[in-house]
């Protein structure tokens, strides 16, 4: 059973995907028995009842209530199991511990971002203690997306006009794949985070440092960073493909049309109105999807992000 | 079920009637050229049309699925942008399901047989029944219009508030919907008062045939569901044009309403079209055993309880969308038990191969398949309705999987085994068995390689709706694609010996698979009135026991064209003389 498991499902690190796990097993392997009946039957009937003549004579079997209580009883009594099994795990998955860690999880069209409690920021790579139940308070600026990590076998809705939430516990340290499963739009498939799970003196650590290590770098390095940390490239190309947005490459200094038809020439004040107020001039050709990143980057690293375009010749 | 003995008896004169073999004059040739056809009020006509119509929307939707399945050999970019991708895959799922699943088996096969299982002359409002058909011909219209005038990218659900903020032709679309509705609408209320009024005398609710039951039931669901999915589009594009706030939250609205109301429509429409599917299994897996049909009850009052529960079930697409923990228990708790008198019906079907006599002509080979591969279809949707489960597969491939499985596996097997099934009926001539059972296998496998895989990558985690993925998934994603072409030849050959068979079939007679069922008591193809007497049943539909000739008693009929038909429970008595 085990190794059936290994083969259908993503590997178990949180506390809760174990009894998810074992219902996935044992739904599995009751189902099969009865399929390899019900097509051992279908074979056999077909082998053993093949016509013989035109004038075959078959017996008038028109109901039997003994076998179709049967047929009906058991598989009842087995659904009732599955039930009651899969709602115990559910209310598992809904009902965080009283002493979870918050993190805010904002989704925005394509984008996954994380507020700790410190305040810091990051888009695109949640960090989480192990062995403590960490809660997700979610909620989207655009449309529905949804909030999906495998490993962990959870999966919430993320809305619009209001809070939803998940919970977990992570078991190992490492990286867990973060996938959007509701559609919403062209990037959809790109709308990818990483969970990474710190042992918790690790974690403590990385939240005191987060945010500070950039000190060391140049501008333009920690542009470089910011655009991918942020989630820029994944609609924004470095060497000039075209993606959801116009690509950074060679963007600095040209004139931009706009779908208003006016031109805009691409310079500090028009970059860093982009990124606060991505609505107020749409190049032409694109469609106006972009989020706002006003209050997730601050003028430093915004100047950071113009410096590195200005690298992209 | 009234016993004779209640009822006043009238003594009636019936004689036997047999069927005329290779008629000369028949409905293909009795009114001749397009105007005739297009201005028909006869439901084959009328059916033939929609299968005609049918075909051409399952040959769109199949090639742009080969278009998905081919973008998605690779992990990136293949040959579409993530924009024309979006589109492909919300056409595939909107054409497939309300173009071709839909009206498959109720309109086009449906308005075929249903008058002949009757023994009726036509449908009971044979105008309406061209208007339905009309109606889908325009809504097919403004479908293809919204695809030409800037495409659609919502996926098939129009998930608010995506679609009320999207660019391209939402609004053109879901008014087609909108519009194609109705044509459901009145060909479910045609059905269902036909059943009720156009009954041949004897043929009492216990003599149904199973298949009039599944239509039965589909109607049911059909002319109460389609309203609800008819308003809440209507509600969607007010939204969209005139910026009335109802499910957008930036206008005031709430997205998961308009989720309550799409899957309130859009759950029991997929029993609007497995239901049907059941009717013909029953009709077929009984011919080709020749035996009578194991729990005739059961069957005909699990389709009902299908109907009736199916529409108590639409929360089960939300356990994970922010629905109380209270309404996803209920919901999951009748999902499960819908999912019983599905399993019913699988057992009685094989009790009816029990000691049967049967031959494995095309049509049972589909019943076979269909077996097989509705039974995997039930087991992974128990797996979805498991909440803890669900948690982890919603919107995975898995479900994508579960769909297709129970849909293509179950309905589309089905409707080939109908159409096979009635194909000499329809068209008077045999098809070749030959290339028939040859392409049958090549779909089984085809099928089994393109959807077996994606059950895995989906418990795997693969989300649905991705252009782009992880590597991790791709050997699963080619496995799948490669199935998807072997299918593709499948239908391919499909469509050559069907071809063939009209052109040059060898001529069918009125009754090639020796069925009881009234349908195979007229020629092939049926006159333009269906039978040129009034038939008389006095066996259920499944008798094998009994001799033919017990299965074409009628009253000839006066030639105003309209027979009347005597109330329930007449005395046939008369018959006995009749067969000595």
């Amino acid at each position: 059973m085990n190794s059936l498991s290994d083969f259908m499902l993503p590997p178990a690190k949180s506390t809760l995907a174990g009894q998810t796990d074992a219902l996935f097993n044992f739904i599995n392997v009751t189902s099969l028995i009865f399929l390899v009946g019900i097509t051992v039957a279908i074979i056999y009937f077909s082998w053993k009842y093949k016509r013989k003549s035109e004038n075959d004579v078959t017996p008038v079997i028109t109901h039997n209530n003994k076998l179709e209580i049967t047929w009906s009883v058991i598989p009842l009594i087995l659904v009732i199991i599955v039930f009651g099994w899969g709602y115990t795990g559910y209310m598992n998955k809904v009902t965080p511990p009283d002493d979870s860690y918050e993190i805010r999880v904002v989704g925005k069209s394509w984008l996954w971002e994380f507020h700790y409690p410190t305040g810091y920021v990051s888009v695109g790579e949640l960090h989480v203690p192990e062995d403590r139940p960490v809660k997700l308070v979610m909620s989207s600026t655009d449309v529905i997306h949804s909030f999906y990590i495998p490993d962990f076998r959870v999966k919430k809705d993320v809305l619009p006009n209001r809070y939803t939430s998940l919970w977990f516990e992570a078991t190992d340290p490492g990286e867990s794949v973060v996938f959007c499963t509701e559609y919403c739009g062209n990037a959809h498939s790109n709308m990818m985070a990483t969970t990474i799970v710190h042992t918790q003196e690790d974690f403590e650590t990385w939240l005191e440092t987060a945010g500070s290590a950039d000190e060391n770098l140049t501008p333009a390095e920690l542009g470089e960073q910011l655009t991918t940390r942020n989630a820029c490239t994944t609609c924004h190309s470095v060497d000039g493909s075209v993606l959801q947005g116009p690509s950074f490459q060679g963007l600095f200094g040209s004139e931009a049309p706009l779908e208003s038809g006016e031109t805009v020439s691409v310079d500090e004040n028009y970059i860093r109105e982009s990124i606060l107020e991505p609505q107020a001039k749409i190049h032409e050709g694109f469609q106006p999807v972009m989020p706002s990143y006003a209050g997730t980057l601050d003028d430093n690293q915004i100047n950071a992000i113009i410096e590195y375009i200005k690298t992209l010749d | 079920m009234a016993t004779t003995e209640e009822t006043p008896t009238r003594k009636v004169q019936v004689k036997r009637f047999k069927p005329e073999e290779y008629p000369e004059k028949h409905y293909l040739n009795q009114e001749k050229g397009l105007w005739a056809w297009l201005t028909t009020v006869d439901h084959k006509k009328i059916g033939l049309m929609y299968l005609m119509s049918v075909a051409f929307f399952f040959l769109v939707g199949g090639v742009l699925a080969l278009l998905l399945r081919t973008e998605l050999l690779t992990p990136a970019r293949n040959f579409m942008t993530a924009d024309v991708y979006n589109q492909v895959f919300t056409l595939h799922g909107a054409i497939m399901i309300f173009f071709f699943l839909i009206p498959s088996v109720p309109a086009a096969l449906g308005n075929f047989i249903l008058p002949l299982q009757l023994g009726a002359k036509d449908v009971a409002f044979p105008r309406l029944n061209l208007a339905s058909f009309y109606i889908y011909v325009i809504g097919a219209l403004f479908t293809l219009t919204a695809i030409f005038t800037g495409g659609i990218d919502t996926g098939w659900t129009f998930y608010t508030p995506y679609s009320s903020t999207t660019g391209g032709s939402v609004a053109m679309m879901t008014l087609g919907i909108f519009i194609l509705g109705f044509s459901s609408i009145l060909t479910g209320l045609n059905f269902i008062v036909t059943i009720h009024k156009l009954r041949s005398p004897g043929i009492t609710w216990n003599k149904l045939p199973l298949n009039l039951w599944g239509l039965y039931a589909t109607s049911l669901i059909q002319i109460l569901a389609t309203p609800v999915l008819a308003i809440t589009l209507l509600l969607l594009t007010m939204e969209r044009v005139l910026g009335i706030g109802i499910f957008d939250p930036a206008l005031g609205g709430d997205p998961v309403l308009y989720q309550h109301f799409f899957w309130f429509y859009s759950h029991p429409a997929v029993y609007i079209m497995i239901v049907p599917g059941f009717g013909i299994v029953s009709e077929i897996i009984s011919t080709f055993s020749k035996k009578v049909i194991f729990g005739y009850w059961a069957i005909a009052l699990s389709s009902l309880a299908i109907a009736f529960i199916g529409f108590l079930v639409w929360g089960h697409h939300m356990f994970t969308a922010g629905q109380s923990s209270l309404a996803a228990m209920v919901f999951s708790f009748l999902t499960f038990l819908v999912g019983i008198p599905t399993g019913i019906k699988i057992f009685n079907w094989l009790a009816t191969m029990y000691k049967g006599s049967i031959d494995l002509k095309t049509p049972m080979i589909y019943m076979l398949i269909f077996l097989f591969l509705f039974t995997i279809g039930g087991f992974t949707g128990i797996m979805l309705g498991a909440l803890s489960v669900d948690v982890h597969l919603h919107d995975t491939y898995y479900v994508v999987a579960h769909f297709h499985y129970v849909m293509m596996g179950g309905m589309v097997m089905a409707f080939l085994g109908g159409l096979h099934y009635w194909w000499p009926k329809m068209f008077g001539k045999m098809y070749n068995e030959f290339w028939a059972k040859i392409s049958a296998g090549i779909i089984f496998i085809g099928f089994n390689m393109t959807f077996l895989p994606q059950f895995i990558m989906g418990s795997q985690g693969m989300p649905r709706r991705y252009y782009n993925y992880i590597d991790q998934f791709q050997a699963f994603h080619q496995f799948s694609t490669i199935g998807a072409y072997v299918m593709g030849v499948g239908f391919v050959i499909i469509a050559a010996y069907l071809l063939h068979s009209l052109l040059r079939g060898e001529k069918a007679s009125s009754n090639p698979w020796g069925s009881r069922a009234l349908e195979w008591q007229t020629s092939s193809p049926p006159d333009l009135h269906n039978f040129k007497h009034t038939p008389v049943i006095i066996n259920g539909p499944y008798d094998y026991h009994k001799p033919m000739s017990e299965f074409q008693l009628g009253i000839a009929t006066s030639h105003n064209g309209h027979g009347h038909h005597e109330e329930e429970g007449m005395d046939v008595a008369e018959t006995e003389k009749e067969k000595a």
